[in-house]
């Protein structure tokens, strides 16, 4: 068998092996959908009314796109600690003394990730059209927000993998994985205007990845996107969004992957 | 022919509270259709060992072949060759015991029809039928070993290696484990088995590497390693603390007697075998030394480690046996 056939078979069993944690604990994912619904009606029915957007328009629809991206963005905590479990419990080792690819692993992982976080933005999606989000634009341009979505939960992955096999215990990936993933989602646009934010704060929540993508996922959905209309990140929201997710790629993956080849030394 | 050959192992893990040399030059050849058990205390080298050979690990110094096949050049061949089982090997709790099998049968780069077979047999075969299509997480220790075990046979390995296989176990699941080892071995797969208990190493090897301190310190059958250290003693347990340096000197005038204050235990040579034990129970009822438990008793291999290292092969949690104690030595 040729190496790239052996690499995507091996990496489709471990993909498949990933993905039946999904119905054996539906907690999981039940839970994960229920904590993106809470979000959305406490901001939508609680903090949203004390939120003006500049520009007008409204909240809810101001608010789905950030509620996406954040909950993209924490699901990177659930892949460290999916990970850090597989390490612990000695499976990872067992995967390696096999004579399988050794890409496998953590490609079977991401790929996994990305089936399991499509099912979860389309559960979201229906609960913001339930309390009045809409898409105001057409079907090339949400389909390459839905794109844009899922390359940087890809990018999420490769960090959860990163995260979760350099800490020690599963308790670790969890208090770490918050600690990285709920500044950057809480000092951005995702909730609030930036226009909000004190001014030191402003730069770091206009050119943070999470604002870039919940800018540039406002922008192809067409709902309200108040950038302040003069700065770079609000003009070129798509463009850094794009940049981001490639640049942490770039970094993420070799991370993860230099990590894991490592683990014999 | 030697399965596996292993010259000079050395491994240094790097920990914050210093290095930790786990191997110190270890050297072992294992023929085709023996077992070989690594016997020693915890932190002794057994599992860094293992680990080495299985690839899971590199090596800082020496080399290893598996069927003549380097374990760090040509690795994915010798995984073609190996299974493994044991603390560190382990199954998908989530997954049923048949999914686990057929996971890992895929793996092992079986076809998907040919691993659901092989999948179904080694059920059978490890009484698991019953359990087969539940999740792993629902088992008992005794039966997630057991399918750890399944586990690592599913290619057909013509080396297993098992690390502790019954560390854990109740007594009742130790017998049904070692039976199944048993079986395999008799099918002619060659074993390297560690353990901690001496009785196990007894049990199922047809030889023994003591190892202490990342050192092979002997080798040897169980019958070889047990006469290097004497034969039969009789040891008697004296009820009164008082009592017990007279006892000692009448049953061995000239001083020979070893004498455990504390458990109140005396132990003498004994070359007469139940003939002495007798004339032992006789000549201290006649001076009215009561005693708690007198008997002859043959060497067993704990006796072997105590002679062999000065100190008992006593269970010692240690961090190499936590395996991610052993990812954060990786760093």
């Amino acid at each position: 068998m040729s190496a790239l056939r052996l690499a995507v078979a091996d990496g489709l069993v471990i993909s498949w092996r990933n993905l039946k944690r999904v119905p054996r604990i539906p907690e999981l994912a039940i839970f994960a959908i229920l904590q993106s619904i809470m979000f959305v009606l406490l901001f939508a029915f609680v903090f949203g009314g004390a939120i003006p957007i500049p520009g007008g328009g409204s909240y809810r629809e101001f608010l789905m796109p950030g509620i996406f991206v954040q909950t993209l963005a924490f699901a990177s905590i659930t892949t460290a600690i999916a990970v850090a479990d597989d390490m612990t419990k000695g499976l990872i080792d067992r995967f390696r003394s096999l004579p399988m690819a050794r890409s496998a692993v953590l490609s079977g992982r991401t790929f996994a990730d990305i089936l399991y976080n499509t099912g979860i933005l389309i559960v979201l999606m229906l609960t913001g059209l339930v309390v009045g989000w809409r898409v105001n634009s057409g079907v090339a341009d949400f389909l390459a927000a839905v794109a844009l979505l899922l390359f940087f939960t890809y990018a999420m992955a490769w960090i959860g993998v990163f995260l979760g096999l350099v800490v020690p215990t599963v308790e670790v990936a969890q208090q770490l994985g918050f600690l990285i993933i709920f500044p950057i989602t809480f000092v951005s646009n995702a909730f609030v205007p930036t226009e909000t934010l004190p001014s030191w704060l402003q730069p770091f929540a206009e050119w943070n990845p999470v604002s870039a993508l919940t800018g540039a996922t406002r922008e192809l959905f067409g709902n309200p996107n108040p950038f302040a209309s003069d700065s770079w990140p609000g003009e070129h929201a798509v463009l850094l969004s794009l940049i981001w997710t490639v640049v942490l790629l770039a970094v993420f993956m070799p991370l993860a992957i230099s990590k894991y080849r490592a683990i014999d030394r | 022919m030697a399965v596996i050959e292993a010259e000079g192992l050395v491994k240094v893990f790097r920990t914050r509270g210093g290095e930790v040399r786990a191997l110190d030059g270890v050297d072992l050849e294992v023929r085709e259709g023996t077992v070989l058990g690594l016997l020693g205390p915890n932190g002794a080298g057994k599992t860094t060992t293992v680990r080495i050979l299985a690839t899971l690990l590199r090596a800082d110094a020496g080399r290893a072949t598996i069927a003549g096949l380097d374990v760090a050049r040509d690795a994915q061949a010798v995984r073609r060759l190996i299974g493994l089982s044991g603390q560190y090997a382990a199954v998908d709790e989530n997954l049923t015991g048949r999914e686990n099998l057929w996971m890992f049968g895929r793996l092992y780069q079986l076809g998907s029809a040919e691993a659901k077979q092989r999948a179904g047999e080694l059920l059978e075969r490890f009484d698991l039928e019953d359990a087969a299509d539940r999740v792993a997480k629902t088992y008992s220790g005794g039966m997630r070993r057991r399918l750890d075990l399944a586990a690592a046979l599913i290619g057909r390995p013509r080396l297993l290696f098992l690390d502790e296989p019954t560390t854990g176990l109740d007594p009742r699941s130790r017998l049904g484990m070692w039976d199944v080892i048993r079986g395999q071995v008799r099918e002619g797969t060659t074993l390297l088995l560690t353990t901690q208990y001496l009785e196990e190493a007894d049990e199922l090897a047809d030889e023994i590497a003591v190892v202490d301190h990342g050192r092979i310190i002997a080798r040897g059958t169980a019958d070889e390693l047990k006469s290097q250290v004497g034969g039969e003693r009789i040891e008697v347990v004296v009820h009164d603390r008082a009592l017990l340096a007279h006892a000692a000197e009448l049953l061995a005038p000239d001083g020979s007697a070893s004498i455990d204050d504390h458990t109140r235990r005396l132990t003498i040579a004994a070359g007469g075998g139940a003939r002495q034990l007798v004339d032992v129970v006789r000549r201290l009822g006649d001076e009215n030394i009561a005693v708690d438990d007198v008997g002859l008793r043959r060497p067993t291999l704990d006796d072997v480690f105590l002679a062999l290292t000065g100190h008992a092969a006593e269970v010692v949690a240690t961090e190499d046996n936590q395996p991610r104690a052993t990812k954060g030595k990786a760093r």
